[in-house]
């Protein structure tokens, strides 16, 4: 007989038919496995699409981010070699921008801003959206200024009215609604005004030490970008200035979105996991269900192609539909990104919805559903037709080879997925290997956990002890396949919550009465005493009275800075190399640090070593040690210092931290400015001490941290909020795999305890045994997920996102409980038909 | 009159633990083409393992079997499914309809399955036939024991069988609902001129065909015709 005469009868579409008869009649049960599927890929699409979004935005938007083509930018009055390379390009605009305090004689108030003294009609690219509208135009030759329309809301303030920077009171000519190199973070905390460059000098806000910013814009399309970065960022970072294309900083902005894309893409990646596990285990309880009816088929004349593929089909349509349902609210959620991210945005997102994506979710949903549901669907390939006629021979006994094949195809497609999503190979991998690894690990401790169960048996427990006990290894036990589903889900759900942790742990800020909440800087040496006097008078003690000297490295270990950055060897950071260093000298530790290695030097004498102190952070970047020499250029004079010891700085806390400190007896003559420190119990008694220091210290700025804190909090918040929501939808896809995974086991438990009931068993003894069976799953599933947890989100704190990790309790007193009960839960309405059924009927049920 | 089924010397064991245990022992026998032949034996007589291995669902360890012209041994999985397809029909104890499917569609299954074009055509008439011409579109699920073996009948001779297997067709039926399927099963064999095999333990159901065989303890104990 020809084999193949078989397939030509009944045909493909008799297949598709009866995948749609069955599917039809079966659709509730399936419900898990659509549910697994539909979040996975709403997580997926979603996340892709905003990412893809934010990138084609940053790309599309760099100019108008940016004003013109290119910028070049000192933190200095430029050299001469910088001012010729500028005259030879012909700089189309200028600006100089600093932070200063800026008062309002309306209403007496004062606030920290970014003045931007601009020359030229910036912006090229892009809007200076003012109202009035043509205030852009008229401010310049007015002679007056634009100020942020959030601040003049704020201090209910309009055109008209007069803003006083340092000494000069100009009247404000409108307010910028929207401006190119000023948003995001930034412009909350100092919102922008805009002052003709001719009025900068005469505000004497410039002083000695200062941080200002020069910035000339170019306008020239035509250039090679590149090649102009390539010939002279290495000149330009040589003499301290830096040049800014608009396709380089779209690179910086997308790099500064790094670690919420990270973590975005991996609550992705965990999602779909999860998703996968419960394709797996809803598909393994529904097929499970099926296999007399494939009998039955077999039985009638169905071949094995046809039974496995009636499914296969089955299946795969189910991944496609849920793949277009989680595409759609894929799609509808990353509406609401944006809208939640807005504010931390340098830019207005404007959303498309790229077919990549939502053609992706497609693929994926059928993919993932036909992969993971392929060893369940295995089952019907090899269940025998003798099935129907009540004979149990011995087990289907599934190829080796065919297992082998599918469990190869399963990790071919996560690692696939993987540098989809993480765009690296070696990330994947590292990702697709912790995965098995803990995989195996959770096997690892089921074997134990059943030897040692068995070594230890408490043979003198009470009947349903013992018998819940004893379920645990018994011949058709659930052990190894709950721990496995539970410590695996646990594990992804814990992993992404302590993840979540790390991100959000800067958002932690330590606002304790006890630290300081105002901060002035820019204090010159001759206004020290009478600022002092000021707060005194206002009974503010002052908390921090620092002298701050700014450096810039000219030598590191003998070779010099800029000898370093033509080195394309070198693995120094460059940052280093062209860093404006803001130094102090004290000769004590503050709370925010701590000595790790070497020692700590008070004091010096003249004559004796230059021994500072440096951050672990700058050591690293540096490559300096202990013993190591940098020489420093303190405003022209340059000093020879040796590393005396390196501090663990928690740059977490608003305080004054630094890199570099010097012991005392160094810097007290180099020139410097001061800065103070106080607290300040209440915003009023802050707003009236802000107006006494700006009338009296114009060129002093005065950071609020209160109002700062609130910013911050604010955009924290609103980056919380998504990382918690996205953690919340993988959790609750874990959840799902959960529920299925214990529902899997139904049919282990539901014979047994018929039995045990038949034989006299209560229904409070059955209730029991299933009970503690349970737990002693459930806990130990959880616990060793969570643990192993702990080890993952420290390699990832580490690895992939450079940020300490500290554990948070919630995973020990919230998750494991709620898993926990979930698994009993689920347990014990396995077995509800055994105790509200006659026995006979349950057992006629489940055959 | 030719046979339809030859069974020469079939052996069946089954490992029991440690222990080989012999279910059926050098059985051989045939049934003519058309006839009504029963298997007859107490529990654990391998009377079920038998019809397995008749209907080609099952491989003995040894001996042939010859269903239809075709030897068995010689025939992969697939090929004894599309023979059974082809040739065999069934008749299950707890009726065995796909739940999934309507009443209807578990009818026509096996003519889908070779491609009929007429499928849904000769199922509405079979089902009328067995006294079904109201329940087309009803899930198992919404059918009485009685009604659901009726299906099962329809099922069994929409492919026009040459031979049809009915493994303890009565045996989760009541009496009365029993016989009226045992009477529906005789005529429509008796119209269709298919081969009968049953296997059953009721004796007075043995009786109304032309041959018994009797097992007990995996052999023949005896093969005898029926004065009908």
């Amino acid at each position: 007989m020809n084999r193949e005469s078989i397939y030509s009868k009944a045909g493909s579409l008799w297949l598709f038919k009866m995948a749609w008869r069955d599917g039809r009649a079966s659709i509730s049960r399936l419900l898990l496995f659509m549910a697994s599927i539909i979040l996975g890929i709403a997580a997926v699409v979603s996340i892709q699409l905003f990412s893809t979004n934010l990138k084609q935005n940053i790309q599309g938007q760099s100019k108008s981010l940016l004003g013109a083509d290119y910028i070049i930018d000192s933190r200095q009055q430029p050299n001469e070699k910088v001012k010729s390379i500028i005259d030879s390009l012909v700089p189309d605009a200028y600006e100089v921008n600093f932070p200063s305090m800026a008062a309002f004689p309306k209403n007496g108030a004062a606030k920290l801003v970014r003045v931007r003294g601009m020359e030229g009609s910036f912006p090229f690219y892009g809007d200076l959206e003012t109202t009035p509208e043509n205030a852009a135009n008229t401010y310049q030759q007015k002679g007056g200024v634009l100020v942020d329309a959030t601040v003049l809301l704020q201090y209910d303030l309009k055109a008209g009215d007069s803003i006083k920077l340092g000494v000069i009171t100009f009247p404000i000519i409108g307010a910028i609604n929207s401006m190119p190199g000023s948003s995001g973070i930034g412009t909350s905390v100092a919102p922008t005004v805009l002052i003709p460059y001719r009025f900068v000098e005469k505000t004497e806000l410039l002083q000695v030490g200062s941080r200002k910013e020069y910035q000339y814009f170019f306008v020239d399309p035509d250039k090679d970008l590149d090649e102009l970065e390539k010939v002279l960022d290495p000149i330009l970072d040589d003499e301290n200035a830096d040049l800014d294309t608009h396709t380089s900083s779209s690179r910086q902005i997308g790099r500064s979105y790094d670690n919420l894309g990270r973590f975005l893409n991996l609550a992705a990646f965990i999602a779909l996991l999860l998703g996968c596990i419960g394709i797996a285990s809803s598909v393994h309880i529904y097929i499970k269900e099926k296999l007399t009816d494939v009998a039955v088929l077999k039985c009638i004349g169905a071949s094995r192609k046809q039974s496995f593929l009636i499914y296969l089909i089955q299946i795969a349509i189910m991944g496609l539909i849920g793949g277009l349902v989680g595409a759609i609210i894929g799609i509808g959620l990353q509406y609401a990104l944006p809208e939640l991210l807005q504010e931390f945005l340098p830019f207005d997102i404007e959303i498309t919805t790229a077919p990549q994506p939502i053609i992706m979710g497609l693929l994926l949903g059928m993919f993932m559903s036909v992969l993971f549901a392929l060893l369940p669907l295995l089952g019907t390939w090899y269940v025998s037709p003798l099935e129907v006629l009540r004979i149990s021979e011995k087990p289907a006994v599934r190829s080796r080879k065919t297992k082998i094949v599918a469990f190869g195809a399963i990790i071919i497609f996560v690692l696939l997925f993987g540098i989809w999503i993480f765009g690296d190979l070696k990330f994947a991998a590292a990702f697709v290997m912790g995965v098995f690894v803990t995989f195996a690990i959770l096997a690892g401790i089921s074997v134990l956990f059943i030897k040692t169960i068995k070594r230890y048996f408490p043979a003198s427990w009470g009947f349903t002890a013992r018998t819940s006990l004893l379920n645990l290894f018994r011949p058709n036990n659930q052990t190894m396949v709950l721990i496995l589903a539970i410590g695996l889900g646990t594990f992804l759900i814990s992993t992404l919550y302590f993840t979540k942790d790390i991100l959000l742990a800067k958002t932690q800020l330590d606002n304790s009465a006890d630290q300081a909440n105002l901060i002035l800087v820019d204090i010159q040496p001759e206004q020290r005493e009478a600022a002092i006097n000021t707060l005194e008078e206002n009974n503010s003690e002052v908390l921090n009275n620092l002298s701050i000297v700014t450096m810039r490295m000219q030598k590191i270990k003998g070779i010099a800075t800029n000898d370093i950055r033509k080195d394309t060897t070198s693995t120094i950071r460059e940052w280093v190399l062209n860093h404006e260093f803001r130094t102090t000298f004290r000769d004590s530790l503050i709370a925010s640090e701590t000595v790790v290695e070497g020692e700590w030097i008070k004091e010096i004498e003249s004559g004796e070593d230059v021994m500072i102190s440096i951050s672990e952070g700058l050591a690293k970047d540096a490559q300096i040690g202990l013993g190591d020499k940098v020489v420093f250029n303190i405003q022209g004079v340059l000093m020879e210092t040796i590393v005396g010891s390196i501090r663990k700085v928690d740059w977490t806390r608003l305080q004054l931290n630094f890199m570099v400190v010097f012991p005392k007896g160094v810097l007290e003559q180099a020139p410097q400015f001061h800065v103070l420190t106080t607290y300040v119990p209440d915003t009023n008694k802050s707003a009236s001490l802000q107006q006494q220091l700006v009338s009296k210290f114009p060129n002093v700025t005065v950071f609020d941290l209160r109002q700062i804190y609130t910013v911050i909090e604010d955009i924290l918040q609103k980056i919380s909020w998504v990382i918690n929501f996205m953690a919340f939808f993988s959790i609750l896809t874990g959840l799902i795999v959960l529920i299925g995974s214990v529902r899997t086991s139904k049919y282990q438990r539901i014979k047994e305890s018929v039995l045990l009931r038949t034989l006299g068993a209560k229904s409070k003894q059955i209730l029991r045994i299933t009970a503690l069976e349970y737990l002693y799953l459930g806990i130990l599933g959880s616990l060793a997920g969570i643990l192993l947890s702990l080890i993952s989100s420290q390699l990832l704190a580490t690895l992939l996102f450079e940020e300490p990790f500290v554990p948070s309790g919630i995973p020990f007193m919230v998750f494991l409980p709620a898993i926990v009960l979930v698994v009993l839960a689920i347990g014990l309405s396995n077995i509800r038909s055994v105790l509200q059924s006659p026995p006979l009927a349950v057992l006629r049920k489940v055959g | 009159m030719s046979k339809i089924l030859k069974i020469h010397e079939l052996e069946k064991t089954y490992n029991s633990g440690s222990k080989k245990l012999t279910v059926l022992h050098n059985i051989s026998f045939d049934v003519e083409q058309g006839a009504t032949f029963s298997i007859v034996g107490p529990s654990g007589s391998g009377k079920t393992t038998l019809l397995g291995i008749c209907a080609g669902l099952d491989q003995p360890d040894s001996g042939t079997i010859e269903l239809c012209g075709q030897n068995l041994g010689e025939l992969d999985e697939d090929q004894r499914a599309q023979l059974r397809n082809k040739e065999v029909g069934f008749i299950f104890q707890n009726f065995q309809l796909l739940p999934t499917l309507t009443a209807l569609e578990n009818v026509i299954v096996p003519l889908e399955l070779q491609g009929a074009k007429n499928a849904s055509k000769i199922g509405i008439e079979l089902l009328k036939k067995v006294g079904l011409g109201d329940r087309f579109d009803h899930y198992p699920s919404q059918l009485s024991g009685g009604e659901q073996q009726r299906v099962a009948l329809a099922r069994a001779f929409s492919t026009s069988p040459s031979i049809l297997f009915a493994d303890e067709p009565t045996g989760n039926l009541d009496e009365e609902t029993g016989e009226k399927v045992i009477k529906l099963l005789f005529e429509l064999n008796k119209e269709a001129g298919t081969t009968l095999v049953i296997i059953s333990h009721d004796l007075d159901l043995a009786n109304r065909t032309q041959q018994i065989l009797r097992l007990k303890g995996g052999k023949v104990i005896s093969n005898e015709k029926t004065a009908l």
